[in-house]
């Protein structure tokens, strides 16, 4: 038979091939050279309570990424989690004080399915109506947080009226560092987030369910022809973030130890940079846990260290903006460059 | 017949809100045959295809596999009778490695849940060893070139173990050397026993390929039989239903010493081109041959004043210009139309008049204000001069076939009133019929206006009946040219032959 060789347009080997399989790799460089930085101009940087806290302000930012890592991935983008997140805190928590229950499991897995409900009905708007994932979640969101404000109450519930035991958990401690008043713990929901993204890591890479959201990124009708359900795989995708929102919801105002429904307002900027500063692309297809994680810790560093940096805050939302252009133009810019690579086989 | 057929079609109807898209179509295809499937855009191929692949419900008629009825074909019952498709965009996953695309297949087929990868490898490499060729597992689909990317459209219904294999305009994006490896590719399927539905509409591929062949036209059989009962011009005539003249063109001659519509002499940019020299008469359309990187749309690229850089003279009426901007190119009278003209040229959800006009707003406008009944007007003219069948200019352009769209883009650029006409593939995906008429066009373009008109293209048969002269390009250098004044079945020979002794 025909000796074809046919040859791939991507490098073999060294540094340019590692970063075009794994591009986790350049944002984990990121991270690092900006944590040299960091504790150059302050060695307060590499204080345990400094980390801790790095690590701790990763949690919310990294479970919401995560869900948003998975609508990106499929080819759509997702506005309205934190309006899920912060509807699902405050409903629980208004619940938990009317019926006078404090506990943790049970208020977890209400706000958990809080948020799965809402993901499902934008799954319905998105897959059944044909609808733009942008628009669908801009007016879900919206509306959410409009019956959350209107429906609901607008008032905040502040820490004398939380409940008790969640506050609790989420100020539980994985190890502490001194004792007395200067003792520095790291927060054991560092835990929770790492579970989380290890099941999601599990879903993406070995189920079939998985591979369906990447080939949907990849394309809805050569993924339909493939005999993937693309409803099932959308119901999968937006009912998880949904639920992802809502789990991080919770954790969010149980680490705050507030209920603020006007809470997360303009924070979805935030998660959806972290996601771009990983690796995923905007286009769908492309992005990994690790690589989510990665960005999430690293534009967690970023806005968090000005303060150490001496940098007035007000700057953070400069930086937060030219992160998503700046990782956003990287990504659409590599994949560009991947398109027009292999197109230039079949001209001339 | 004592052979039982594989599949038969009978009397095979469909319609689709209204209009009849298949009437009454019956076709056979034997065991381990290679069978062409013919016809022009809007024939009813691609339905036929669906039908067999059971994406199409029927209307009327019935469909049989090895002899038994099949009254609910749907894409599963298809698959598990081993009809594979390989769609003309191959329905690949461009984010996901070579190994993934070969195998996510056959984890669906199996009904799991969880995948391996090890397993998902395993299969994949099985895939490629089945095929016998080399294919990178580990790079993304996106990165292969689109013959690549077809060997794994191949590998990967072959893995589904086929009794048929259903091929949608294979040929459509490859060069005439990945043609050959396709085909090769194909026979060794065949002798594997797996018929093959060839679905065309370039004729020689047609005759080089199959052993029989079925011509549709207009949702009906209008010829059938094994394909030593054809030659080229039977089944254009049966395709079309009527005879396309296609002599070959001579251009007016030219006087020894008129001024060239176009004299390049050194031209060179690194890497790309390499001293090439040539002229292009007023009235003459010049063809230029050449392999795959040999540097023709580079040299058509160079001349559109895309290569800023480069060394040597271009005159245009024998005025040296200096062509580094495309302003520059359109200001000299040069017009390009490029090889891919959906992502390159046209505006496809805009109507046809205002795809006619966009290249000459400035010269249709006054103080800023585009004069919308002179702009309609040309564009009707356009319209009428090119022969674009459409009721009115006022459709989106995307509603037009290949053909007709190409005539727009060509339209476009002769408003402008070039001097010459670069013309990259100008039949690239268009159906016979169509094929001829743009040819016409360009001819008579040539004649009747003075244009000095290159043609690049991979059509050796195109290039032969238009040309004054061929020019053949390889790594980036001209090397000699065809002479003109031979029959054109002695110069398609000709040619070939020189395109092959030159790899």
């Amino acid at each position: 038979m025909s000796a074809a060789a046919i040859p791939a347009r991507t490098p073999r080997s060294g540094l340019r091939a590692l970063l075009s399989r794994q591009p986790e790799w350049a944002v984990a460089a990121l991270a690092l050279g900006l944590m040299l930085v960091i504790g150059a101009v302050n060695p307060a940087f590499w204080e345990p309570a400094n980390l801790f806290s790095l690590l701790r302000a990763n949690v919310v930012t990294g479970i919401l990424a995560l869900g948003v890592l998975l609508v990106m991935l499929s080819g759509g983008i997702d506005v309205s989690f934190p309006a899920f997140a912060i509807a699902a805190m405050y409903l629980t928590i208004k619940g938990m004080i009317a019926v006078g229950y404090d506990g943790v499991v049970l208020p977890f897995v209400v706000a958990t399915l809080i948020g799965l409900g809402l993901g499902l009905l934008n799954a319905v708007f998105v897959h059944g109506l044909r609808m733009i994932p942008l628009i669908v979640t801009l007016g879900t969101g919206t509306a959410v947080r409009g019956l959350l404000l209107g429906g609901v109450s607008a008032s905040q519930i502040n820490i004398d009226e939380m409940p008790q035991r969640l506050i609790a958990f989420a100020n539980t401690q994985l190890l502490t560092i001194g004792s007395g008043d200067g003792h520095v713990g790291l927060s054991a929901m560092v835990l929770v987030y790492l579970l989380i993204a290890a099941g999601v890591h599990l879903l993406l890479r070995h189920t079939l369910a998985g591979r369906g959201i990447y080939a949907l990124g990849g394309g809805e009708e050569p993924a339909l022809r493939a005999g993937f359900s693309v409803r099932n795989t959308r119901l999968l995708i937006y009912g998880l973030a949904g639920a992802l929102a809502g789990f991080a919801g919770l954790l969010h105002g149980s680490m705050i130890w507030v209920a603020n429904p006007r809470d997360m307002a303009g924070s979805e900027i935030d998660v959806i940079a972290a996601v771009v500063l990983g690796g995923a692309s905007i286009f769908g297809g492309r992005g990994s846990v690790a690589g989510t994680m990665l960005g999430v810790f690293t534009f967690v560093l970023l806005t968090n260290s000005l303060i150490i940096m001496h940098i007035d805050t007000t700057w953070q939302r400069v930086v937060v903006g030219l992160v998503v252009v700046g990782a956003a133009g990287i990504t659409a810019w590599r994949d560009q460059r991947r398109q027009r690579g292999a197109g230039r086989g079949v001209g001339s | 017949m004592a052979e039982a057929a594989l599949v038969e079609l009978r009397e095979i109807s469909k319609q689709f809100a209204g209009v009849k898209a298949l009437g009454g179509v019956s076709l056979s295809i034997r065991p381990g045959e290679i069978h062409c499937l013919a016809g022009e855009n809007g024939s009813g191929k691609s339905t036929l295809i669906k039908v067999m692949s059971g994406v199409n419900r029927i209307d009327g008629g019935t469909v049989l596999v090895d002899g038994k009825e099949e009254p609910a074909l749907d894409p599963r019952r298809a698959i598990a009778l081993g009809i594979q498709v390989i769609y003309q965009d191959f329905s690949l996953f461009p984010n996901l490695t070579v190994a993934e695309n070969l195998s996510i297949g056959a984890e669906l087929r199996e009904g799991r849940r969880v995948v391996s990868w090890r397993r998902m490898r395993a299969h994949a490499e099985e895939a490629v060893r089945q095929l016998g060729v080399a294919l990178d597992l580990d790079t993304t689909v996106e990165m292969l070139p689109t013959a690549g990317k077809q060997l794994v459209a191949i590998a990967r219904a072959l893995m589904a173990q086929p009794r048929l294999l259903i091929m949608d305009e294979p040929t459509t994006a490859l060069t005439g050397r990945e043609v050959e490896v396709l085909f090769g590719v194909v026979r060794e399927i065949q002798a594997r026993g797996i018929a093959v539905l060839f679905v065309s509409h370039k004729m020689r591929e047609m005759l080089d390929i199959s052993e029989r062949l079925t011509v549709l036209r207009s949702g009906r059989v209008v010829a059938e039989g094994p394909i030593r009962q054809f030659d080229e011009a039977a089944i254009t005539r049966a395709m079309t239903g009527a005879e396309l003249d296609e002599v070959a063109f001579e251009g007016p001659a030219l006087a020894a010493d008129a001024v060239p519509r176009l004299a390049v002499s050194g031209l060179s940019v690194a890497g790309e081109l390499d001293d090439v020299s040539f002229a292009v008469g007023a009235g003459e359309i010049v063809g230029i041959a050449g392999l795959l990187g040999s540097g023709r749309t580079e040299l058509a690229l160079a001349l559109f004043g895309m290569r800023p850089n480069y060394a040597g003279e271009i005159r245009v009426d024998g005025e040296t210009v200096r062509l580094d901007a495309v302003r520059r190119a359109t200001e000299a009278g040069i017009a390009y139309v490029p090889e891919d003209r959906l992502t390159e040229g046209l505006f496809l959800p805009e109507t046809i008049n205002r795809n006619i006009v966009a290249a000459s707003l400035p010269a249709l406008s006054r103080w800023g204000l585009l004069r919308g009944r002179e702009a309609d007007r040309v564009a009707a003219d356009t319209i009428r001069a090119m022969t674009v069948a459409t009721p009115t200019g006022e459709r989106p352009v995307m509603q037009l076939s290949g053909g007709n769209q190409q005539r727009v883009l060509i339209g476009r650029w002769l408003l402008r009133n070039p001097r010459l006409l670069i013309l990259n593939g100008p039949t690239v995906g268009v159906d016979v019929g169509s094929k001829a008429g743009i040819h016409r066009a360009i001819r008579q373009l040539a004649v009747e206006k003075g244009l000095g008109v290159i043609m690049i293209s991979d059509d050796i048969p195109e290039l032969c009946a238009n040309c004054n002269r061929i020019l053949l390009m390889h790594r980036g250098r001209l090397r000699g040219a065809l002479p003109s004044g031979l029959p054109p079945a002695e110069r398609e020979a000709l040619l070939s032959e020189r395109l092959r002794g030159l790899s």
